[in-house]
């Protein structure tokens, strides 16, 4: 079901024409219907998404980010245009597409074990309770919450109920997993505790991501291209490739490599909110 | 432990202190206002009576209540999922739980004449669904999107959903509406023992107690129906603790 990582190898290499594009979204046109007359949200999206890399999506607020996250899991259909997951058009929700928002909305009458495992309920009926566990405590384990799985989710802090989220949103080995500012309500440290956390997972168990997020600095950490979108309605703006070494440390923000990329990004996000993209 | 029965006790004995003390000071005789002190003779004198009676009011407002529950959560259920349903049905139910209960004894009296428990029983459901409709579809329609979304996306029915996260979900709310709606339903039951002729429960004893002045036997009843109130009201909250103890600890 899983599908490898482009070979570990550095990530200038993908994008050749021996990796396919797990995600494909072309030419996305999709309105909403308001009580005054069709509310344009998204106006030509085009995103490609190589298996095994990580995609970050920035954009102004409100641009429409979050129909987005809806049409890669098939939880609603695009006016015009396509979704493709592995060349198969996008019809509805499929079980290979793991969820995460900013709200980590865990279920408080459940443990977190049992949080932990709902997909699998979901997505395998037959699977025994102990292998559930044993493939939830593997998750868990990874995250730092062993020893949390007997407890409730009021018992846990922010970021720990973050991390659980996490665990339940891979824990049937999804394909895709689709994030939708997971860490935006959660304090500076914490967040960037969580990104290498993210990396780790991903290290370990190879996914195909794609993200929403406000934060410059988190696209480039965890990104292997960072997408701008314009304002809404949004189409795709700008595509920055993350020339970076797979195995980053957060002192890689700290170069002027990334200082560069984050000043690109941010006159594009200038761009995209419709003001002066500023001497550069 | 010890502390958690100590106080109620305490305040209810203080109260029955209060209570006698008002009494005395005024120099109310018997039929006039009845004493703390006088209960004890008036439940020893009609104690087959208010066992027989207890039971007749209590198994009608519990059959009661069992009915509320099951219809007023598949109507919440209704209001919750269907915006037509809720729009259309909303003004219905407040008008109907308007209407004072009373002016409808008479109606469901004639309705069904000498059906004296089926009267009973059909007053105390009418008189408590209505919180827990209304608490079932307001926690059914304010499910927030991402909840259903964790299951949608891997392609759950809408019952899976249901089952597994809207419905645990609205317990919290549905066990507040449950011990507005018990008692309710007491006195629903009571209206109808009391008003008809020839009934049966605490409420026709009661009425018994007033046709003969007899000014003990009544407030007897009264504390009856008190005591009867709360272990109902306990009851539910005892289920509330096994069913949806996790909201008390979120709240914590």
């Amino acid at each position: 079901m899983t599908t490898g990582r482009p070979s570990g190898g550095p990530i200038s290499e993908r994008g050749g024409d021996t990796i396919e594009n797990l995600i494909e979204i072309k030419g996305v046109k999709h309105a909403y219907a308001t009580a005054s007359g069709p509310l344009p949200v998204l106006d030509g999206l085009d995103v490609s998404v190589p298996t095994g890399t990580f995609a970050a999506v920035v954009g102004p607020s409100g641009c429409g980010k979050s129909t987005l996250t809806r049409l890669v899991a098939g939880l609603m259909k695009p006016d015009e245009g396509e979704v493709y997951l592995h060349g198969e058009r996008v019809k509805g929700p499929r079980k290979t597409v793991g969820m995460a928002f900013q709200n980590p909305v865990l279920l408080e009458w459940r443990t977190i074990m049992d949080n932990v495992i709902l997909p699998l309920e979901i997505v395998a009926p037959r699977m025994s309770r102990a292998d559930r566990e044993a493939r939830a405590m593997e998750l868990l384990d990874m995250v730092g919450l062993t020893g949390f799985e007997n407890k409730r989710p009021s018992e846990l802090s922010g970021g720990m109920r973050q991390r659980a989220s996490l665990c339940r949103s891979l824990v049937h080995k999804p394909e895709v997993l689709i994030m939708d500012e997971p860490f935006g309500a959660l304090d500076a440290f914490t967040r960037e505790d969580l990104w290498q956390t993210m990396r780790d997972l991903r290290r370990a168990e190879p996914f195909t991501t794609v993200l929403i997020t406000h934060d410059l600095r988190e696209s480039v950490f965890l990104g292997d291209q960072v997408i701008v979108l314009s304002g809404r309605p949004a189409r795709t703006q700008y595509v920055m490739d993350v020339d970076l070494p797979e195995d980053r440390t957060l002192d890689v923000l700290y170069t002027p490599k990334v200082a560069d990329m984050l000043h690109i990004l941010r006159d594009q996000i200038k761009i995209a909110q419709g003001r002066d993209g500023g001497a550069h | 432990m010890l502390y958690k029965i100590a106080v109620p006790v305490a305040s209810i004995l203080i109260f029955l202190g209060f209570w006698e003390f008002l009494v005395w000071v005024n120099g109310w005789p018997n039929y006039k206002m009845a004493s703390p002190s006088d209960l004890p003779p008036a439940f020893w004198q009609y104690k087959e009576l208010f066992l027989i009676m207890g039971w007749q009011t209590l198994w009608r407002t519990v059959v009661g209540l069992f009915l509320a529950v099951v219809f007023g959560t598949l109507l919440g259920m209704i209001i919750g999922f269907s915006r037509i349903a809720r729009d259309a049905l909303y003004p219905l139910l407040v008008g109907f739980n308007a209407v004072p209960k009373a002016t409808l004894v008479p109606v469901i009296a004639l309705l069904f004449i000498g059906q004296h428990d089926f009267n009973t029983v059909l007053m105390a459901f009418m008189i408590s669904f209505f919180p827990i409709a209304v608490s079932v579809g307001i926690g059914l329609s304010t499910l927030e999107p991402e909840y259903r979304d964790i299951l949608r996306a891997l392609g759950a029915s809408k019952f899976t959903i249901f089952r597994k996260i809207a419905l645990p979900k609205t317990l919290p709310e549905f066990f507040g509406a449950l011990k507005v709606a018990a008692t309710l339903a007491f006195i629903g039951t009571n209206l109808v023992e009391i008003v008809s002729p020839h009934g049966r429960g605490l409420g026709a004893l009661f009425k018994s107690g007033e046709t003969n002045g007899n000014y003990p036997l009544m407030f007897a009843v009264l504390i009856a129906l008190a005591v009867l109130g709360i272990v109902l009201y306990y009851a539910v909250v005892f289920l509330e603790k096994i069913f949806a103890g996790w909201a008390e600890r979120a709240q914590s």
